[in-house]
């Protein structure tokens, strides 16, 4: 039986890839893979799940808001953002294509991640080597891996001498 | 969250908040700390690693702290439970109330507390009270990151100059009797151990010096660190604080009880 509302599955998931991540505008929240699933409830009412990035990612708050808003402008009469821990968020979730955008955004893609316990290395420690997302080049180095947010890291490029980030693996 | 939990394990519901909140109150105590860097840090890349870390810690116990609240089944939620408790109700290890001091003594604090969590999510994932579980799971990824950045500032500074090195040795003689509540098992631990609930702190400790030691060593710090244990116990985890914790609590807590119950 068809819903009394305009909204469907197909234009619940059609809203919300045009959600941004707020602090990274060139990817969408499903293409960040935090959007686990959506299920429409009753006369228009939606529930969707949403697993967070880092546990203290001060985005959360708004981009469940950007959520609701952008699912109540699709015609959702009620919507439910549901939060959920298991299983752990983690880079590999993030779209393929989505990947290019932000190298072309100036943001190195995530790498492997390390599985299991690994050793601790030593000072000088080897940082991934990354080609810089500006001129290609290997020359690179880590300044901190800790960026202007919880999910990168901060590198320099030595051959354009252009600062950029990395999103970690996670 | 005004749910109330299911619990299937053979823990008192007393016990089981209690438990969680020695996990949660121990994120929560050091990354009040680690937030006491912004603006202070030595480089601009520092203050914001160190606020970064306080930003999970506060994260982390943000989930505990709401898990707590509603196993506990009063309605106390995260805000309470954090701004409303008063010092005796704080169950966190004694070590992350102690003031930072420099950024030296700071990254050593987090290298010792870093691999104890790392340790501790590694076999929290497996607890039986399935929030839990998710919630160590999650952290787990992060605490990695902190880890790596204590660990590295670590050698830097202990294999230093000759005053970095000063300080670090200082720093260690300072923070290492404190360890020795990470791996003290009282009863509670072992009911919750029993019940599936949490790891034995006892348990915990052959994986933390697996990562402690030898970044010790490689520090050149590790005489500082020997002997092992030492006759001190500290019991932040029971409730009794040092002199720290007061002045640690009066600046995080001063809103909400100037104005209970205050919103954004």
């Amino acid at each position: 039986m068809p819903l009394p509302n305009t909204l469907t599955h197909d234009s619940a998931w059609a809203a919300l890839r045009a959600v941004p991540d707020p602090e990274i505008p060139v990817i969408s929240v499903t293409e960040l893979g935090i959007v686990r699933g959506v299920r429409l409830v009753d006369q228009g009412a939606v529930e969707v799940t949403v697993t967070p990035t880092y546990a203290g990612c001060p985005a959360a708050e708004l981009i469940d808001a950007e959520i609701v808003a952008a699912l109540e402008r699709a015609g959702a009469s009620q919507v439910t953002v549901r939060r959920q821990l298991a299983p752990a968020w983690t880079t590999d979730w993030i779209d393929p294509d989505a990947r290019e955008r932000l190298r072309a955004y100036g943001i190195v893609p995530p790498g492997e991640r390390a599985t299991g316990l690994q050793p601790i290395r030593l000072q000088p420690r080897a940082a991934d080597k990354l080609a810089c997302p500006r001129c290609g080049s290997g020359d690179t180095e880590r300044l901190s891996q800790f960026g202007a947010t919880a999910c990168k890291a901060l590198y320099r490029c030595r051959a354009c001498r252009e600062p950029f980030e990395y999103f970690k693996p996670l | 969250m005004g749910a109330v939990i299911d619990r299937t394990c053979d823990l008192s519901r007393d016990q089981h908040v209690e438990c969680v909140l020695r996990i949660a109150d121990t994120s929560l105590i050091l990354g009040q700390r680690l937030s006491e860097w912004c603006g202070h840090g030595p480089v601009i890349e520092e203050d914001i690693a160190l606020t970064n870390i306080a930003l999970d810690l506060v994260g982390q116990a943000r989930l505990l702290l709401t898990h707590a609240g509603a196993l506990e089944g009063q309605g106390r939620d995260e805000d309470q439970l954090a701004f409303l408790r008063d010092e005796s109700a704080f169950r966190n290890l004694a070590i992350v109330e102690l003031p930072n001091q420099d950024f030296g003594r700071t990254v050593l604090r987090n290298l010792l507390v870093a691999a104890w969590q790392d340790a501790l999510w590694t076999q929290l994932a497996a607890s039986q009270d399935a929030e839990l579980a998710a919630i160590a799971a999650k952290s787990a990824k992060e605490t990695r990151y902190h880890l790596q950045h204590a660990a590295d500032w670590t050698v830097r500074l202990g294999d230093g100059t000759a005053e970095s090195r000063r300080r670090m040795g200082r720093a260690l003689a300072y923070l290492w009797p404190y360890t020795a509540e990470f791996f003290d098992d009282d009863a509670l631990d072992r009911a919750a151990a029993a019940a599936g609930l949490a790891p034995l702190p006892s348990a915990l400790q052959p994986a933390w010096e697996s990562h402690v030691l030898p970044v010790l060593a490689e520090a050149t710090l590790i005489e500082h660190a020997l002997p092992a244990r030492t006759p001190f116990l500290s019991h932040g985890k029971r409730g009794r604080h040092t002199e720290h914790m007061g002045h640690l609590l009066a600046p995080m807590q001063a809103m909400q009880r100037a104005y209970p119950g205050c919103t954004w």
